[in-house]
This record gives structure tokens, C-alpha cells and sequence, in this order.
């Protein structure tokens, strides 16, 4: 970790009235000038990117017929809830919604808890096999989703974990992603922290849950976000492995719901589109510098 | 780094710096501790991710097809004659060239425009950062499920709001999902809007390393900011630049979600790609054949990463040094 993270944009800015100490930090000499253009630029890109979600918004609670007109309103003219009503009466979103967080919140914990303990010894330990062990479990991350996804499937049904929320979990709670954002983050501990519980004859598993995961909450908290997420947003595999709605997450309820029959009922379609992406939003704006720190961490350097 | 001094077993007498680590009793208890952590998810890793892998290679050189499953005894060994048959089956070559033109024209946009929005934000501004951060951010965290509901109204030739904006400046828009031409120009946007938060945080940071002194004093020298952006910030941010190119190219090979979604392969399988056509074979039950097409889809993920180490790599040092610039696999970190 180190320079990457630290070197992050501190959240205090440094107050307007010190110019001397504005210029050094967010404008150094060389670099261009802080000005109008800049804005304009990435204020246009924003709105590009944002007008999306606003539209979603916004056109969920239009009716039927306003969102079919032609040219497009953009705002609505009588905002309705019925889209919403519609959808909780002829869809059964609450449980979709605790299949999704119930799947997420197992793949999470399973992940923070596998994931930090082949960290941790692959960062701070030596012993026979971890260059190997390591090499393999990272070279995994290049291959293709589409690889693994029949014998997957073969393993799962022959366990008899179709349609079970255990076929929805299992094949997830252990990701080399985890064990690679995890390393990284024990290998900035200093080894003399340790090596001086080991000298004093503390285990290896006593070091790990008294001195090295109380030190990793910054990244396990960023683990956790992420990989909650991800599952969240997940769709192939739950597609593929939920085949009655009482193991629907909520993509795959949305997904099968867009492209069956109800295809048209455009209302209906942004409304659940809107429950599933704004719990995931509020989570991202609360939470979104250790999506920040997640990204740098595993980025750079 | 600690992996390039591992030690063997029994390999010598204590010395006097690092005698613990190479002491073998010691070692080996180490060891054991160390695979006692590794357990559980060597286990599950074993089970749900590696066997797969050699599940799927197996497959490839077989005639396995879905019925034969319930009876394996029918499957034979074939070689290589999938992988023959995959390379001329012409739906193969089109979903190739579909997915070759959504990497060649993605990667670079996206890096494009990512790295520009990044410069910006680095040098450009002083206020709202975290505010144009997080917004650019939010699309990474949107389920696409959701992201396809949305599209397709944006994208509606009438009703939608992108032919609506384009008719503003007098541009009539075409039917964007409907149009062999047009369709896939409009996944590439998708992807674009979809991946660059990411890509602008990566940057972000990478832009951090970049030192300031170099940029004074090629300043003072009267190098304007392009010359500077050239031939300072890209030089210098080149390893991030690799690193952004490669997890992004990675992605990119795999392109399924944008047309399972929005267009199923259509118009005319003009937005087919070789993770698609390689799920759609799964689904008539072509597992062997399946499997080879995505061990040519595994190649090509590797070609294109060795392709973009030759290009980004290091290479301004005449006597071409290597260094650091490694993929994440064996990336070495902190030190």
C-alpha cells in the first residue's frame, strides 16, 4: 500500500486564505492552471455521466403515458408512486431483496475471513510452496468467467446445490481478488511488530487475531464493500444456478422481468431498476472513500 | 521482498542476519502453520475455481455434450479437433472481429478519456474533487441489470433521450440498437460510461508519483502543457498506464454482459461477442466445443496483455531495462 493511498488527496482542503500554502499543495508550479475550461470539461462529462441515473429516476415516477410521449418530458408533470406500488404488489421484491443481502453478507464475511488468513501468511511468512501458492491463486484472475462456468455448474448440480442458496454462495466465498487486496495491505506492516510477538512465543494464530486484524480494519472494511457489491450487482451465475423466484436475487428478478413479457411495461422496468441500483448508491456515498482506497490500493505501485 | 529470499529447507547452517528464518525445524513448523491458514481457501479455491479450470481443459479435448452427462462412457477423446472446428465455424469469426473491434476501439477510449478526465481533476481544479470523483465513480457500482433498463429507453430511437439531444443541433439519430452499424458503437459507449470511474481513480493515484520538480523545470525551460502532458506525465505514469490498459483489456476480451443484456447478440449478430457465442453454445448443450472456445478466449486474453507490455512497457531506456512494470500477478508491493 503506502505512497498511493497516502499521497491521496487529503479531504481537508487547505483553507483559502493561505494562497502560499494552496499553491505548493494543489497547484504546483508547471501544472496547469486551475481555470474556467477545467470546469466546464468535467462538469459537461459529469452530466454525460450522471443524466443516466437522474433520467431513471425521474421517469420512475412518471405514468405509463408520459413516458412513452414523444419528444421526451424530462421532468415528470404528475409524479405518481404507482410504478412502485405496482411493482411490491405483482412482484415479491422483499424476498429478492433479502436473497441478494443474505448472499451478499455470507460471500463477504467468508471472503474477509479466508481471503485475510492466506493473506496475511502469504505477506509475512515464509514456507514451503507460497510462491507457488501465490502464482497460481493470482494467475487465476486472468482467466475467463466463461471458462469455469459449465464445470461450475456440473460440480454445483452433482453436489445438489441447485437452487439452493448454498449454490449461490459457495462458488464465491473464496476470490483471488481478496487475497491480492488483503497481501498487499499485511505487507505494509512492519515485520518487527511481528516478528517481536513471535520471539515472545504468541502463535501464529494468536498474532493474526490480536495484533494483525485489529491493524487491518481499513482494509478489510474496503474488502467488505467491495466484495458486498459485487455480489450484489452479480448476475450470470445467479441466473443460471436460481431457477424458482424464491432464490431470485434482485438482478436476476429484473433481468427475466425486462426481457419476458413485461418488456414493455416501461414504468414498471425503471422502477425496480431503481431498487436495485439506489440502496447500492447510498452505500457507495457513504462509504465511497474506501472504494477509493480499494482501487489505489490494489493499483498502484 | 520477502519472496525472493525464501528459504529452503535445510539449506544451510545458521548464519548471523535471518538465522530464525532459515533455522529448518523452525521452518517447517512455519510451514505447517502457514498451510494451516491457507487451508480454507486452498480448499474452497481447489474445489471451485482451480478444478473447474482443469474441468474445462479436459472438456475442450473431448466431445462431451450435455446429455452425456448422465453417461460419461460415450465421451471420447477428440485432440484438438474442437479447437480446429472453433477457428472455422464462421459465427466464431464473427463474434472474433465483433470483440476485436470492441477492444481496439474500447481500450484506447476508454484510457482515452479516463486519463484526460484524470489530468483534469489532478491539475485542473482545485475545489469539488471529491465531488467529480465520486460522480464519475458511480456508474462502477451500478448493477447492469439496471444499467440496460436505463440504456434502452436512452437509446429509443423516439423516445429516448440521446436522439432527443441530437435532434437540439439538427442531427436526426439513428435507431441505435436496431442498426448493424450502430449497435456496437453504442456498446462501446456503454463500456466507456461503465468502466472509467475506475480507471480515473487508478490514474489519480498515478499522477500522484508524477514529480513536480520535472514539470517546473521543464516550465522554466518554456515547455508548454502539452509538451509537458507528453513527454513528463505519460513517460512518468506509464507503469499505471500499463496496469490501467491491462485490467481493462482484461474486461474488455470478456464483453458479454453490455449485449446479453441490451441486444442479445443483434441486429444480425452484429453485437455478438466470443464470450457470448461461447454461453450460447453452452446453452445448446456443446459443452466440449464451448469449453475450447473459452480456452481460445483465455488465449486471447493473454496475447493481448503480452501485446500491451510490448506497447506500454518500458522503453525509453535504450538498452531496455525492465523493471517494474509487472502485472498484477506478480506484482510486488510495499517495501
Amino acid at each position: 500500500m503506502s505512497a498511493a493511498t497516502d499521497r491521496r488527496p487529503s479531504p481537508v482542503e487547505p483553507s483559502p486564505g493561505s494562497p502560499v500554502l494552496r499553491r505548493t499543495r494543489e497547484r504546483p508550479i508547471g501544472t496547469a492552471r486551475p481555470n474556467a475550461v477545467a470546469y466546464a470539461v468535467l462538469g459537461l462529462g459529469l452530466v454525460v455521466v450522471m443524466s443516466p441515473f437522474l433520467w431513471m429516476a425521474l421517469s420512475s415516477i412518471k405514468s405509463e403515458g408520459e413516458i412513452r410521449r414523444v419528444p421526451p418530458t424530462w421532468w415528470p408533470e404528475a409524479p405518481t408512486l404507482d410504478n412502485f406500488r405496482e411493482l411490491f404488489e405483482r412482484l415479491d421484491f422483499p424476498q429478492f431483496f433479502t436473497n441478494s443481502a443474505l448472499v451478499a453478507t455470507a460471500v463477504t464475511l467468508g471472503n474477509l475471513l479466508f481471503c485475510s488468513m492466506l493473506g496475511y501468511v502469504l505477506a509475512k511468512s515464509d514456507f514451503a510452496g507460497k510462491k507457488l501458492l501465490f502464482r497460481v491463486v493470482l494467475g487465476t484472475l486472468m482467466i475467463p468467467g466463461m471458462v469455469t462456468l459449465v464445470p461450475l455448474f456440473v460440480l454445483v448440480a452433482n453436489m445438489g446445490l441447485v437452487n439452493t442458496y448454498g449454490g449461490l454462495i459457495l462458488p464465491f466465498l473464496a476470490a483471488p481478488f481478496g487475497v491480492f487486496l488483503m497481501r498487499q495491505f499485511f505487507l505494509g506492516i512492519p515485520d518487527e511488530l511481528i516478528d517481536a510477538a513471535r520471539v515472545d512465543g504468541a502463535s501464529e494464530a494468536r498474532i493474526f487475531v490480536q495484533i494483525v486484524m485489529p491493524l487491518a480494519k481499513p482494509a478489510l472494511a474496503t474488502l467488505a464493500i467491495l466484495t458486498f457489491l459485487g455480489s450484489w450487482n452479480n448476475f450470470l451465475w445467479p441466473l443460471v444456478v436460481a431457477t424458482t423466484e424464491d432464490k431470485y436475487t434482485l438482478p436476476v428478478a429484473l433481468a427475466l422481468y425486462s426481457t419476458g413479457q413485461n418488456q414493455t411495461d416501461y414504468g414498471l422496468l425503471l422502477a425496480g431498476a431503481v431498487v436495485v441500483v439506489v440502496p447500492v448508491l447510498v452505500v457507495f456515498l457513504l462509504l465511497q472513500r474506501y472504494f477509493v482506497q480499494g482501487v489505489a490500493m490494489t493499483g498502484i505501485k | 521482498m520477502s519472496t525472493d529470499t525464501e528459504a529452503r529447507p535445510g539449506a544451510q547452517a545458521p548464519g548471523r542476519a535471518g538465522t530464525l528464518r532459515k533455522h529448518p525445524p523452525l521452518y517447517r513448523r512455519r510451514t505447517r502453520a502457514a498451510w494451516g491458514f491457507a487451508l480454507p481457501f486452498v480448499i474452497l479455491f481447489v474445489t471451485f475455481t482451480a478444478g473447474p479450470v482443469l474441468m474445462s481443459l479436459a472438456m475442450a479435448v473431448t466431445d462431451i455434450r450435455s446429455r452425456d452427462l448422465r453417461n460419461p462412457f460415450a465421451v471420447e477423446f477428440i485432440g484438438l479437433d474442437n479447437f480446429v472446428a472453433v477457428l472455422q465455424d464462421p459465427m466464431f469469426r464473427k463474434a472474433a472481429g465483433n470483440t476485436a473491434y470492441f477492444v481496439l476501439v474500447g481500450v484506447p477510449l476508454t484510457l482515452a478519456v479516463s486519463l484526460g478526465i484524470a489530468v483534469l481533476l489532478n491539475a485542473g481544479i482545485t475545489r469539488l474533487k471529491t465531488f467529480f470523483r465520486v460522480g464519475y465513480y458511480m456508474p462502477v457500482v451500478t448493477s447492469i441489470v439496471a444499467v440496460a433498463v436505463v440504456w434502452r429507453f436512452l437509446l429509443h430511437p423516439e423516445q429516448g433521450l440521446i436522439n432527443e439531444v441530437l435532434g437540439w443541433v439538427g442531427i436526426e439519430g439513428p435507431n441505435w440498437l436496431a442498426s448493424t452499424t450502430w449497435a456496437m458503437p453504442s456498446m462501446i459507449a456503454m463500456a466507456t460510461w461503465r468502466s472509467m470511474g475506475t480507471l480515473i481513480i487508478i490514474f489519480l493515484a498515478g499522477l500522484q508519483g508524477v514529480p513536480t520538480a520535472l514539470h517546473e523545470a521543464a516550465a522554466l525551460d518554456g515547455a508548454g502543457a502539452w509538451q509537458r502532458f507528453r513527454h513528463i506525465t505519460v513517460p512518468t505514469m506509464r507503469p499505471t498506464l500499463l496496469f490501467g490498459a491491462v485490467i481493462t483489456g482484461i474486461g474488455y476480451v470478456q464483453f458479454f454482459e453490455e449485449p446479453f443484456v441490451m441486444t442479445q447478440g443483434g441486429p444480425l449478430n452484429s453485437t455478438l461477442s466470443v464470450a457470448f457465442h461461447t454461453y450460447n453454445q453452452f446453452g445448446f448443450g456443446n459443452y466440449g466445443y464451448a469449453a475450447a472456445m473459452s480456452y481460445v478466449l483465455f488465449l486471447a486474453v493473454v496475447l493481448l496483455t503480452l501485446v500491451q507490455f510490448r506497447l506500454l512497457g518500458e522503453r525509453d531506456t535504450p538498452r531496455r531495462r525492465r523493471r517494474k512494470a509487472v502485472p498484477v500477478a506478480n506484482k510486488e508491493v510495499g517495501r
